[in-house]
Parts: C-alpha cells; sequence; structure tokens
C-alpha cells in the first residue's frame, strides 16, 4: 500500500472542487494524518519512562501504609547498608509548600509532620537500578501515631477535630459556597410545581495507561532539566522553582507526550518534584517511574459528590428557578477542589434557560487519595443530577424529555443568571440530531420490556477563561520561525496528550500559509525554548492555542505578504498562499514557490520570526467566584443511548450510542470523530463500572482506609467488547472567538453518557437508579423495590444538613445586575483566603 | 579470560525482529524488561507489569504475548518480534498506515501492543469480521479512542492485506451523515 504522508486518500481525501478555489481551505476542515501519528505507530514516540541517560540512576517513594498519623521517626539506617543504594531524601529536605491553586499550598513533595492517606509519600531513595531502590525501600522503617481517620463527607462535617489540614473554612470542610442569582422565592412562587432529587456520583479516576514517569538531569551548566509525564509543564516548572529555591530560569521542564492524561497528570506531584531534589543532590540523573498501585494513589480524579436539586417547574416545562446543593468528598489535599467546588455549580446554566439559581456547595477533606480534575472538571456529576432530574420531571409532567429540553433551550449570544456570556450553542441541532437518528419520537417507550431510550445533553468549556495564578499575561504564546529552507518552526508550550494538539498547532500554521504539514517543524512542551502556554486541561488548547497560532501564521504571511508583493510588483491584496505557492490570484502562472517566497522575505526583511498571543475576553461576572465557569465558547452534546435489561438479573448492556456534538468547525474531522468516540467510552465507564473506592481494613490490621482495588484488573473499566455500536454527528455551529468557529470536543460527549444510561435503564425496566455507577446488582434492587409495590428506586435519601449562612446574592441581567454581589461585604459565607479570590478582586481593580 | 557469569545473573542470545543480540541482565527480569532497557527497544510500553492491560504485547513465535509476564531466559531460542520490526525499511506496515490515518493512536500509548496482537490476527484470519477482532485484542485496554478507530483501522489493514483498495467509510472520518428532516430544519 502506498503511503501516505499526510491528508488521507480514498474517502477522506479532499474533494477536487476544493482545489480549483485558490482561496479554499487547504488542510482545516479536511481530515488529515496527526503529525505525531507515524512516531507512534513505529514505537518512536519517547514518552518520559522511555529515556534514559549516562550515569541515570533510579528513584522509589516509601509511601505511608496508615491513612491519618504523625511521623513518630524514620529509620533508613538497614536501607542505607544495602547494596546500590546512594542518597535519601525526606520531607525536611524541602520544607516548601506547593500545589497547584495558590489558595491551597497544601503538598510538601515529602511528609513532614504528617501522613493524610494511604499512599502519601515519606521517603525517596536513590539506588543504582531500580531493583537496588525497591528492595531498600522495604527496608526503611517509619513509625506512625495514629490520628482519627475520615473516611466520608458526612464524617468530615460531624468531625472537626483531628483536622486534616490547619487550613480550611471550618474543621475539615476545606471550601464552603454560597451563592444566590436573583430573586430565588420568586421564582419558586411562580412555579406550578417544584420537584426535588437527591443524587450520588462515586468517585473514579483516570486510569491513564502511561504511569507517571519522570527523568531529572543536571545539566552541564548547573543547571536542571526535568522531563515529565506532565500535562502542565508551566505550573510543574513553577512550583519546582519554589521548592527547589531556584530562579526558574534555571530549570528546565519539557513535558513529554503523555500516554493519557484526562487530567490525571495536572497537577504537580511530589515524585516530579523529589527527583529533581535528588538529581541535584547526586550530581546525575534520576529517573523514577510510578507503579500502576502508586499511579491509584496520586488520583486526582473524579470528585465523590452527593447533590440534591429543588427545582420549579411550569405546567408546560419550563424552569422558574433552582436550587443545587453539592458536596464534594476531596480527599486528603487541595489539589484543584476550589475549582471543582465551584464547577459542581457552574454550568448549570448554559444549556437551559434559569432564570433564577442558588447553589451551594462544601467540599471536604478526607483521609484518602486527593480528588482533582477528571474530564469534565467537576461537571459531570450536577450535569448527570440535571439531566436525570429533567428526565423525571417530563415523564411527571407528560411531555416528552426531547423537548422540556428543547423548550428550555439558552438562546445563543446571551448571559446567563450567574452572569456567563454564552456564544454559539448548537445544542439545538444536536437534540433533533440524535432524536431523528435513533428513532426516538417513534420508539421511546415503545420498546419490549427490558428494552429502552435514553436521552441527555450537555456542555463544557473551550477553555477556563482565567489562568490559575492571577496575571495579565498570554494563556498561549506561539512563536515561528521561518527561513530560507521553507521550513517553518513552530514553537508552542502546549503539551501533547494524545488529543492531538501538535496536529491543531501545525494544521492552522500549514493552513494560513498555504504550506503542506511536512513544511512544519514544531517544537512544544519547553520552558527554555517554547512560549508559555498554561497546558492541556480544561479543553482549552484548541481555542487558546490555535488563536495564538493563527495570530502568529496571519503576521508571518503579512512579511511574506508584503515582500513577493515588492518583488512580483502584485498588489498585496492580490496574493494567494495554496498549494506551497504565492501567486496573483489574477494571474496564476505568476508566483513564486513558497521557499522563494521565504527567500524573498528574508531578503527584504532579514531573520524572519513572528508571535501570536490569546487572552480569552473578560466575563462580565464580577462577584467573588465569577472566576469559575467563564470560557471563551461552549461546546454543546446530545445523546440517545439504547439499553437492553434483563429484568430478572439487572444486567444490562448499551446496544447503540447516538451522540451528536457541537464542535464550532472541525478542524481536523478524523480526531474530532476519535475525540467523540474516546468520551462516549470514558462516559460509558463511569456509568458501568468505574469506582475508586476505599474500604476499612479490621481494628486489629490498623483500621486503615485502603483503596478496593489499586490495579486494572479489579478497577473495571471497558475492554473492546462492553463498547456498543457509536453513531456520531459532528454539529458544527461556529463561535466568533473560536479559530476558524473551533470550540472543544475532548471532555464535552462524555457528559451527557451517564445520564443518558440511567435514563435508558428507567425506559427499559421503570427504575431509577440515582447513582453512579449504575451497578447491575443496584437495577435489580430497585427492581425489587418495584415488584414490592414501593418506590422503585436506589439512591441517596437525604442531604446532610450544613448551615450555609447568608448567600452571597448576585441580581441577574435580567433584574438589571451589574455582574457584582449586593451584599459582598455581609455575605457570612467564608470563601477562603488567597487568589481564587484575590485575582478576581485584583483584575476588577486593575481593570475598572 | 572471561569472569564467569555472577549469580542471579542471565547471558542469553535472544532473536529480536530477525536480528541476534547477546546480552547479560538480572535472572529475574522479565522479557519486557530486557527488550526496554538491555536492547533500548523501548517502543514496547508498560501498563501495569502484572498482565491485566496488554500494554506490554509482543509476537513470540507469532503468538501474542505479554512481556511482563515471560522472563527473558524464556525467551531464548524464539523469534520475538516488537512494533520497532512492524515497518519494512521505510514502508509503514498496513496496521500502521490505517492506525495512524484514522488516529487509532490517540496518546500512542497502548498502539505498540494493539498493533502486535493485531498482527498475530490478521497474519491468521486477514478477513477477521469486526466480533474477532474485538474478541481477539479484548486483552488490551485502550483509555483514549474507545476502540472505534482500531476496529476500523485492523479492518482497513485487514483488507489491503487481501488486496483490496477500500478505505474505510466516509463517516469514519467526517461523522454520520445529518438525518434529512434535521438538515431541512
Amino acid at each position: 500500500m502506498a503511503e501516505r504522508s499526510e491528508k488521507q486518500d480514498g474517502a477522506a481525501a479532499k474533494p477536487e472542487a476544493a482545489r480549483e478555489i485558490a482561496v479554499a481551505r487547504n488542510i482545516v476542515g479536511t481530515p488529515y494524518r496527526r503529525v505525531d501519528g507515524r512516531a507512534k505507530v513505529t514505537g518512536q514516540t519517547r514518552f518520559a519512562d522511555d529515556l534514559s541517560f549516562p550515569r541515570m540512576v533510579h528513584m522509589r517513594l516509601v509511601r505511608s501504609i496508615v491513612p491519618h498519623a504523625r511521623i513518630v521517626s524514620i529509620d533508613t539506617s538497614k536501607a542505607a547498608a544495602m547494596p546500590g543504594v546512594l542518597a535519601f531524601l525526606v520531607g525536611k529536605d524541602m520544607p516548601n509548600t506547593f500545589g497547584i491553586l495558590p489558595v491551597s499550598q497544601d503538598e510538601h513533595a515529602l511528609c513532614i509532620d504528617k501522613v493524610r492517606f494511604v499512599g502519601d509519600p515519606v521517603v525517596a531513595i536513590a539506588a543504582l537500578t531500580d531493583d537496588q531502590a525497591y528492595e531498600a525501600s522495604l527496608a526503611v522503617r517509619v513509625e506512625y501515631e495514629s490520628l482519627e481517620t475520615i473516611a466520608t463527607v458526612e464524617e468530615a462535617i460531624a468531625t472537626s477535630e483531628p483536622r486534616i489540614h490547619d487550613y480550611s473554612d471550618e474543621g475539615n470542610i476545606h471550601k464552603k459556597v454560597s451563592m444566590q442569582f436573583g430573586e430565588l422565592e420568586e421564582g419558586f412562587a411562580e412555579a406550578d410545581e417544584i420537584f426535588e432529587d437527591v443524587l450520588l456520583f462515586e468517585g473514579n479516576t483516570h486510569l491513564p495507561m502511561e504511569q507517571h514517569a519522570t527523568v531529572a538531569v543536571p545539566e552541564d551548566d548547573g543547571r536542571i532539566t526535568v522531563w515529565s509525564s506532565t500535562q502542565t509543564p508551566h505550573y510543574l516548572h513553577r512550583s519546582l522553582a519554589k521548592v527547589l529555591e531556584l530562579p526558574a530560569s534555571r530549570i528546565r521542564v519539557i513535558a513529554c507526550p503523555n500516554g493519557g492524561g484526562f487530567g490525571g497528570k495536572s497537577d504537580p506531584f511530589n515524585h516530579e518534584i523529589a527527583a529533581a531534589k535528588m538529581a541535584l543532590r547526586l550530581g546525575r540523573p534520576v529517573k523514577i517511574c510510578l507503579t500502576r498501585e502508586e499511579v491509584f494513589y496520586c488520583h486526582r480524579g473524579r470528585h465523590p459528590v452527593l447533590m440534591k436539586l429543588r427545582t420549579g417547574f411550569k405546567r408546560d416545562g419550563r424552569m422558574t428557578a433552582q436550587h443545587l446543593q453539592t458536596a464534594l468528598d476531596g480527599g486528603a489535599y487541595g489539589s484543584y477542589g476550589v475549582a471543582s467546588t465551584y464547577y459542581t455549580g457552574a454550568l448549570q446554566t448554559v444549556t437551559y434557560e434559569l432564570p433564577r439559581y442558588r447553589f451551594d456547595s462544601v467540599r471536604c477533606f478526607t483521609n484518602k487519595p486527593p480528588c482533582g480534575p477528571k474530564r469534565g472538571h467537576g461537571t459531570p456529576q450536577p450535569r448527570f443530577g440535571l439531566e436525570v432530574h429533567l428526565d423525571k420531571v417530563a415523564v411527571k409532567l407528560g411531555i416528552d424529555p426531547a423537548d422540556i429540553r428543547l423548550n428550555n433551550l439558552v438562546q445563543p449570544n446571551t448571559i446567563t443568571a450567574n452572569w456567563l456570556k454564552v456564544g454559539s450553542i448548537g445544542l439545538k441541532k444536536c437534540i433533533e440530531a440524535v432524536v431523528a437518528g435513533s428513532g426516538w419520537r417513534e420508539r421511546r417507550g415503545k420498546l419490549p420490556h427490558g428494552r429502552g431510550l435514553g436521552l441527555a445533553c450537555g456542555s463544557y468549556l473551550s477553555g477556563a477563561g482565567l489562568p490559575i495564578y492571577w496575571n495579565h499575561m498570554p494563556q498561549s504564546g506561539v512563536q515561528l520561525k521561518l527561513d530560507r529552507s521553507g521550513c517553518v518552526a513552530a514553537f508552542c508550550g502546549q503539551t501533547e496528550i494524545g488529543q492531538g494538539s501538535d496536529s491543531v498547532l501545525a494544521g492552522i500554521v500549514a493552513e494560513v500559509l498555504g504550506i503542506e504539514l511536512l513544511d512544519i517543524r514544531l517544537c512544544v512542551a519547553d520552558t527554555d525554548l517554547t512560549p508559555v502556554d498554561l497546558g492541556s486541561y480544561s479543553s482549552r488548547v484548541t481555542l487558546m492555542m490555535g488563536n495564538a497560532a493563527l495570530q502568529a501564521a496571519q503576521r508571518a504571511r503579512e512579511l511574506v505578504a508584503r515582500a513577493v508583493s515588492e518583488q512580483l510588483k502584485v498588489p498585496q491584496d492580490r496574493l494567494v498562499f495554496a498549494e506551497r505557492r504565492v501567486f496573483d490570484s489574477e494571474d496564476p502562472s505568476k508566483g513564486l514557490s513558497w521557499p522563494e517566497a521565504c527567500v524573498c522575505a528574508e531578503s527584504r526583511f532579514g531573520t524572519l520570526g513572528t508571535t501570536g498571543s490569546y487572552i480569552p475576553p473578560r466575563s462580565p461576572g464580577r462577584y467573588r467566584g465569577a472566576g469559575v465557569g467563564p470560557s471563551p465558547a461552549y461546546s454543546y452534546s446530545a445523546t440517545v443511548v439504547e439499553v437492553e435489561v434483563d429484568p430478572e438479573t439487572g444486567l444490562y448492556r448499551v446496544e447503540h450510542v447516538w451522540m451528536a456534538h457541537d464542535v464550532g468547525k472541525a478542524i481536523n474531522p478524523v480526531l474530532v470523530m476519535g475525540q467523540i468516540e474516546g468520551s462516549v467510552y470514558m462516559g460509558l465507564g463511569e456509568a458501568l463500572m468505574e469506582e475508586q473506592v476505599f474500604r476499612r481494613l479490621p481494628k486489629n490490621r490498623s483500621n486503615a482506609l485502603v483503596h478496593k482495588h489499586p490495579s486494572m484488573l479489579e478497577y473495571k473499566s471497558p475492554t473492546f467488547l462492553e463498547m456498543p455500536k457509536v453513531t456520531s454527528y459532528i454539529i458544527e455551529d461556529p463561535d466568533p472567538n473560536g479559530p476558524f468557529g473551533a470550540k472543544e470536543v475532548g471532555q464535552g460527549p462524555l457528559l451527557p453518557m451517564m445520564p443518558a444510561i440511567a435514563n435508558a435503564i428507567f425506559d427499559a425496566v421503570g427504575v431509577r437508579v440515582d447513582q453512579i455507577p449504575v451497578h447491575p446488582h443496584l437495577v435489580a434492587k430497585a427492581l425489587e423495590e418495584k415488584a414490592r409495590g414501593k418506590e422503585p428506586r436506589v439512591g441517596p435519601r437525604a442531604f446532610p444538613s450544613i448551615d450555609f449562612g447568608t448567600p452571597l446574592r448576585v441580581p441577574t441581567p435580567a433584574e438589571g445586575g451589574d455582574g457584582q454581589a449586593v451584599n459582598q461585604d455581609e455575605a457570612k459565607v467564608r470563601t477562603g483566603t488567597g487568589t481564587m479570590t484575590e485575582r478576581e478582586e485584583a483584575l476588577r481593580g486593575t481593570k475598572r | 579470560m572471561s569472569s564467569p557469569v555472577p549469580p542471579g545473573t542471565s547471558v542469553a542470545t535472544l532473536r529480536v525482529n530477525g536480528e541476534e543480540r547477546t546480552v547479560a541482565f538480572p535472572t529475574h527480569h522479565t522479557l519486557l524488561e530486557v527488550l526496554r532497557e538491555e536492547l533500548g527497544l523501548t517502543g514496547t510500553k508498560h501498563g501495569c507489569e502484572l498482565g491485566e492491560c496488554g500494554t506490554c504485547t509482543v509476537l513470540v513465535d507469532g503468538k501474542p504475548v505479554l512481556s511482563c509476564l515471560v522472563l527473558a531466559v524464556e525467551a531464548e531460542g524464539h523469534a520475538v518480534e516488537t512494533v520497532e520490526g512492524l515497518q519494512q525499511g521505510n514502508q509503514l506496515h498496513p496496521l500502521q498506515s490505517a492506525f495512524a490515518d484514522l488516529g487509532a493512536a490517540q496518546c500512542g500509548y497502548c498502539t505498540p501492543g494493539i498493533l502486535m496482537a493485531s498482527k498475530a490476527l490478521l497474519a491468521e484470519n486477514p478477513a477477521a469480521s469486526r466480533e474477532q477482532i474485538a474478541v481477539a485484542l479484548s486483552g488490551n485496554l485502550c483509555r483514549c479512542t474507545g476502540y472505534q478507530k482500531i476496529l476500523e483501522a485492523v479492518e482497513w489493514a485487514g483488507r489491503t492485506l487481501c488486496g483490496e483498495n477500500a478505505p474505510p467509510a466516509r463517516e469514519c472520518s467526517f461523522g454520520a451523515p445529518l438525518p434529512e428532516e434535521v438538515q431541512r430544519g
């Protein structure tokens, strides 16, 4: 078979008609081979653990075997005498704290006084070989004095002492939030009926195929380079500088291509910092690759969330007001948790019109691995709640679940009750596509008992509007270097985690300059060489890096066009850049090849280089907490799933998924398909089986709180055999803020999967499982309840009683508000101290 | 005269991708470790080192094997194939082209193992049905793709190996055509 270098031939090839129009798109909108595709199928992609260096040694961590304890003593004497052992690090060697959010700098590279979960690292050991480091790790003795262990949100609320951390809003409640948008009670008074639901979303983890790995290399000039499987090299860079107490300019972080991230490699990690410290101590390269068990302890995955929705509806299905309460089990550290907390409420308003809205939330510390951002970050849990809630209400009001959604849709270019600016919305078309494709109108409720259809929608950010730490600088930067060879080098701090960001960068630059992907050379995710991009999280890369790339490429095009225009004596606006040529649109034979055009420009202007950068538009919200939720553009998804349930056993199978996703504009449709299908898969896993859960060992065996199944065999995830047929529709409602109109696709299509499956089970057998995962034994239990004539439902009964104080009150746009709270000062709710709040205040102060 | 091999160490001649190399390594090390560390063939990945995820799949005498569960000493005298041996010269194997073109490798970490398992399947049955492919690959986990593009790519490669020039349907790259009533609206 002839090899294709970039564009596909056959079905996917560019239509000939497009070629005839000189200004037609060359690459954008065409399926093209990902630029890293060849490396990935030949084994040439270098992941962090594939690196090795002369004199490299190996590091292992000794992790806590108790969930909550004071460290009494650490004895490394026996280990130190073992063969090959070179050095140890303990907590006091790295006393500075770190953490992803400025507001929760609560981690140490190695624990100093106290351990907070089984798996918290205490000692780092370097040895000549990994075997030797492992053997030595078994010989380290750590003596602990156990403290009371907090396992759940309920326990955390009830137990203020001992505190897991000495900072928090209250006891073991890390963060408490209460915000009200508009006159809520008026809204409830207008309602014909008020509905309530309490639901639970259990935690789960990312399970990237690649275990986290880091190699730290002291350089010949005394600086240090840290290669790591990280989604956020920039934030790691900052943490390293803080903990190592080195100027950031002496530290170079290079993010290797990640073997899957899904949010799990977005925090700076203990092992990354300890490896760098160890390398500096030994003066030689140090590698650590976590075991799979350790990956489960790193976690930062989906928060378990208990939630309660109370919503007022008119008889026609329109919402008048909603009160949402969420309680997050945060695990042992802050991680992204403060942002996660806000995210469990922020996006409730961007799909269906919600005129008045109140949101209360707590995030609690517990003695378990820290939770953080997993694909969808904080929004899949309330999305599950909202979509199941709507399904139930539709049934009770006698409205088709598709119609209750269609009748409530947020209109394009509006500002929501909580002051989010929404641009393009292709949700109507998404719903119509899956409804028509699945035969929803004809088949729902009419299939044989045991067979059912469920529908749900979702929306996600195309990048968080604000950076993690407050600043006025670009959130993404791209630099281009052009020269006489015709090669264009693109430099950007963005990180390829499998989503195809390298291909988007190369594709946009090639598109604007009318050249081929093989003319572009990428240099990415290297803090020494590349302009800052904040990282691969919040689905920000295509939009933010894409806009920066677009600007840099347009500037390069302008330079080349000026030079070529002078040489050919053709007005600049008549020049076309296409097919590796720059030519006169009125006389296409008059032109230069791309390398000739570069020679022309380099002769005219000297060394050629341009930059582009991107800062998102400012959001209209001005209240405390308004920093979480804004995005330059929101993607939309709708899905219908078909299930087959065995009414005897509760075992069920998802047979078919119809998924429509509004991506604004598909830069590379085949990669968009991959993101849709991958999201369907991951959502399916969360609905069916995936859960990060814990159990207590018996009291006589330390009473420890341990992970139930820190292995890939027992942490169940879908295989080839569980995947249903997937019919995907790419919907394109271009957003003016996106490059070529593009919005995100990496996370959005996951969101509606879980509620759609729960809703389909109801359609199939008439029972509700109001918790995720929807285990078959829960379906069976609900069926038993139904058979006994009881409420055919399994799920949590009540939301814990929490004093949220006086909410922050923010009038809505419809009420004539200005985006600010009216009771900022008297609001009793504590919003913590630190940057999440400070940066918003600073932004208000300097930009007003 | 060379010194005798110290206890706990083995010396073996391994035939990998048709090439013989003699290496010394700790006797308890797996084929996975020796491929990556002593032979520098880092194309073979690891995801669990417990035989659970399929990531480290290589072929031994043409059969897919989890290299994390095989001692390197056991591989002596057998033909080992890894992802590095898949292409012919600079020419990609049809499986490799199909995976690259369809985005069946996203992060690419599970890809070498899946390519090797697929190669063994197609060598036996290039016309394998989608169900047969799914069964043959059910021991290989992938967290990125949702398996769809992998199935389409293996089918495409199978057709190529059968001599057909039949790229996947347009739907694989562009999504399903919108139902008529939606387009009208």
